[in-house]
């Protein structure tokens, strides 16, 4: 072990200072020292993301006194990341006292911001990222094992507990929220395949008719048909919701060919169909976008070949067609499928869930798992089962993901796996 | 009706015999129809908000005395112009944090090999997994704990942090097909890290940066979640939420309003995606599509 290494280790920075790099060796004893100092805070934090708060909410002399449960949770969550940040930091800087060599000493400040320049340029982006994302996620699996929800366990008024799996048992075993999630998960599944089978093929075959060569204007045709992806999904959504309201211009035109009024929206089957139309409608020009190069870059001879053979239009289809696109687009589904699975702006602005069912707690016929969650949080504050639907979905939607991104160019570039 | 839909993908001759021009007749049905399907609710709602009426009940497509009145009155009678100038300003502020952060990222990760890299990506990746609304309750706390609830900037932080891993790992995988031998020239003449990267790699990597800055430009503009959660009073409202509240409110009193609310919005980005078409159709696929 070299001496600066050693020194390294005894406290953060001194094997530096020996090397003669006295900046970094100032900045890696600062560090260390303002770490030292704030041990009591550390305690404090990591005290209140055990108990999660002792103090229950009363007066003293007139003044509300009381542990606020959800805070201490987060402070001690912070607490927890900024430890193990010092923790890298301090292998960093022992490794960085071991690595170094004489050259080293003679560049200038600027060639070291070089030499520094993915540190410093990824700073930024990863401490944003470590506690505007990974911090929320953790916090949200966390809440899951607490009984933190309305009306008798919201803070400050009253302290949250941790309760181990109980969320978990309740959520399987009663029935008012079995039959809800049993249901709702089901229509979730249901209603991703469906949005994404029907998408996938409208764009499809948008994509052919506008590649076919007989027509003319191609041009002028997919402008047409991609302008529902240019225009913002949530206007489209809304303006789709009215039309499909009760006294909205598809009932007007309805009885003006002398049929009868729909309840579009109101009725759980026509609803959940109306759904599907409306995402076709938004959904398959993306998916004509992406096709249409693919379509013109499958090679001619394929189709010429086949005609010589005879085969049929749905002969080709199916055997050239279809499997050539199907193989450039198998991320693009398992991603579809992921999208449509969490596509709670359709389901919140077109139906908001409803109509009502009374068998589901907090949910209504067209709610799918994320709707149902966002009513749990925003509308019903039962934050503790919320959680633990979020977990649910992670643990459906992660392996989907994950196969996809095994698969994109990023990741094959990069052998993570060595 | 097989053989006559054989010719759609492919034509061996250009003859005009019946059968061709019954397959043109079918193509062009379904062209149209499709049209009609497409084009119906957008001048449906164009139609609608030149209705002098205010409700959805007596409004109708082709109005006999067209009026611009309700446009006039987005501006005089509602927060309207707020609510646009605020999207702007979130989008914009956004836009540009997005596109610095991310592309620097991923350049990083594309470019130098450096200690904890690996760590870095399975991170990024995994993150990348976990929809970020599901966050809803901690962000909450976590921008009340930073005094950060109600203002735009707390959004913006947000945003922009919540975009890095899906994006980072698109960006970054477009930038990969970028020979490095262009960078290694440049550093073997003398150019700094920073330097080779807005010289040699923006310029190559415009089409992805152009795709990163559109979606993170358009993103605000339509999510009324966080939004809705962050900001609270009158004067911070966006447009995704008023919108939102001039339609699911119960008397639907305000649907010619709403219309012409709507389509004020939809003109500026479909113009701005006109223009850059095949920077978004290059940008998805670079994230996408097998090759």
């Amino acid at each position: 072990m070299k001496k600066s290494q050693f020194l390294s280790c005894i406290f953060m920075g001194l094997g530096q200072i020996y090397n003669k790099q006295y900046l970094k060796g100032i900045m890696f004893m600062l560090v260390e020292l303002i770490t030292l100092i704030n041990i009591p805070n550390f305690a404090k934090a990591f005290w209140g993301l055990y108990t999660l708060g002792e103090v229950k909410f009363h007066y003293v002399n007139g003044r509300a006194v009381f542990d606020h449960s959800i805070f201490l949770m987060l402070k001690g969550l912070i607490a927890v990341l900024l430890l193990i940040l010092v923790i890298i930091l301090y292998i960093f800087n022992i490794k960085d006292a071991k690595d170094y060599t004489k050259k080293n000493t003679k560049t200038s400040f600027k060639d070291a911001l070089d030499n520094m320049f993915p540190y410093i340029v990824l700073t930024p982006g990863l401490l944003s990222i470590m506690f505007l994302v990974l911090l929320p996620i953790i916090f949200t699996v966390l809440v899951a094992f607490t009984n933190y929800s309305a009306p008798y366990h919201l803070p400050p008024r009253n302290l949250v507990d941790w309760v181990g799996l109980q969320n978990f048992k309740d959520l399987f075993k009663m029935d008012i929220w079995s039959n809800t999630l049993k249901g709702t998960l089901k229509w979730t599944i249901m209603w991703a395949f469906l949005a994404t089978f029907t998408s996938y093929f409208g764009g499809l075959f948008l994509a052919m008719l506008v590649n076919s060569q007989e027509i003319k204007l191609k041009k002028l045709w997919r402008s047409i048909f991609i302008l529902p992806y240019a225009i913002p999904g949530l206007i489209s959504m809304l303006v789709m919701r009215l039309m499909f309201s009760g006294p909205g211009i598809i009932n007007d035109i309805l009885e003006k060919i002398g049929l009868q009024r729909v309840d579009w929206l109101t009725e759980p089957l026509n609803a959940k169909i109306v759904l599907i139309l409306i995402n076709l409608w938004l959904g398959a020009p993306y998916f004509m976008a992406l096709m249409t190069s693919i379509l013109t870059n499958i090679p001619k001879d394929l189709y010429e070949s086949a005609d010589i053979d005879g085969a049929s239009f749905l002969h080709k289809f199916f055997h050239i067609t279809l499997p050539l696109v199907f193989y450039s687009t198998t991320p693009l589904i398992i991603m579809s499928f992921a999208y449509n699975f969490n596509n709670f702006m359709l389901i919140y602005a077109v139906t908001d869930g409803g109509p009502v069912n009374p068998d589901y707690r907090y949910a209504g016929h067209t709610d799918l798992l994320i709707s149902w969650i966002y009513k749990m949080t925003v509308e019903q504050q039962q934050y503790h089962m919320a959680s633990v639907v979020t977990i649910l979905i992670f643990i459906i939607i992660a392996p989907a993901i994950a196969f996809f991104f095994t698969r994109t160019r990023s990741f094959k570039e990069e052998d993570l796996i060595q | 009706m097989m053989s006559l839909e054989k010719n759609l993908v492919i034509s061996s001759s250009r003859k005009l015999n019946p059968k061709k021009i019954m397959v043109r007749i079918i193509l062009y049905t379904f062209l149209i129809i499709n049209s009609i399907i497409v084009l119906f609710p957008i001048v449906w709602i164009i139609g609608s908000s030149l209705n002098p009426g205010d409700s959805l009940y007596s409004s109708s497509m082709f109005p006999k005395n067209p009026t611009f009145v309700h446009y006039v009155e987005l501006f005089t009678k509602t927060d309207y112009p707020i609510w646009y100038m605020n999207t702007l300003k979130i989008a914009f502020a956004n836009m540009i944090l997005s596109v610095i952060l991310t592309s620097f990222t991923a350049y990083v990760l594309s470019r130098f090999k450096f200690k904890g890299k690996k760590i870095t990506l399975l991170t990024i990746l995994i993150l990348q997994v976990f929809p970020s609304f599901l966050t809803l309750t901690a962000v909450y706390v976590l921008l009340m704990q930073l005094n950060l609830l109600n203002t735009h900037l707390g959004l913006v932080l947000f945003y922009s942090a919540a975009q890095i891993p899906g994006n980072t790992w698109v960006v970054k995988g477009y930038l990969d097909q970028i020979p490095r031998s262009l960078d290694e020239a440049a550093k073997v003449d003398g150019a700094s890290n920073f330097t080779t990267f807005t010289k040699i790699i923006l310029p190559l990597a415009k089409p992805i940066i152009v795709f990163l800055a559109l979606t993170s430009f358009t993103g605000p503009w339509m999510d009324f979640i966080f939004q809705r959660l962050v900001l609270r009073s009158a004067d911070k409202k966006t447009l995704a939420v008023g919108l939102l509240e001039m339609v699911t409110g119960q008397s639907n009193t305000k649907f010619t309003t709403f219309a012409a609310g709507a389509i004020l919005v939809a003109i500026p980005i479909v113009i701005i995606f006109a223009f850059i078409q095949k920077y978004i159709i290059e940008g998805l696929s670079a994230g996408a599509v097998k090759s």
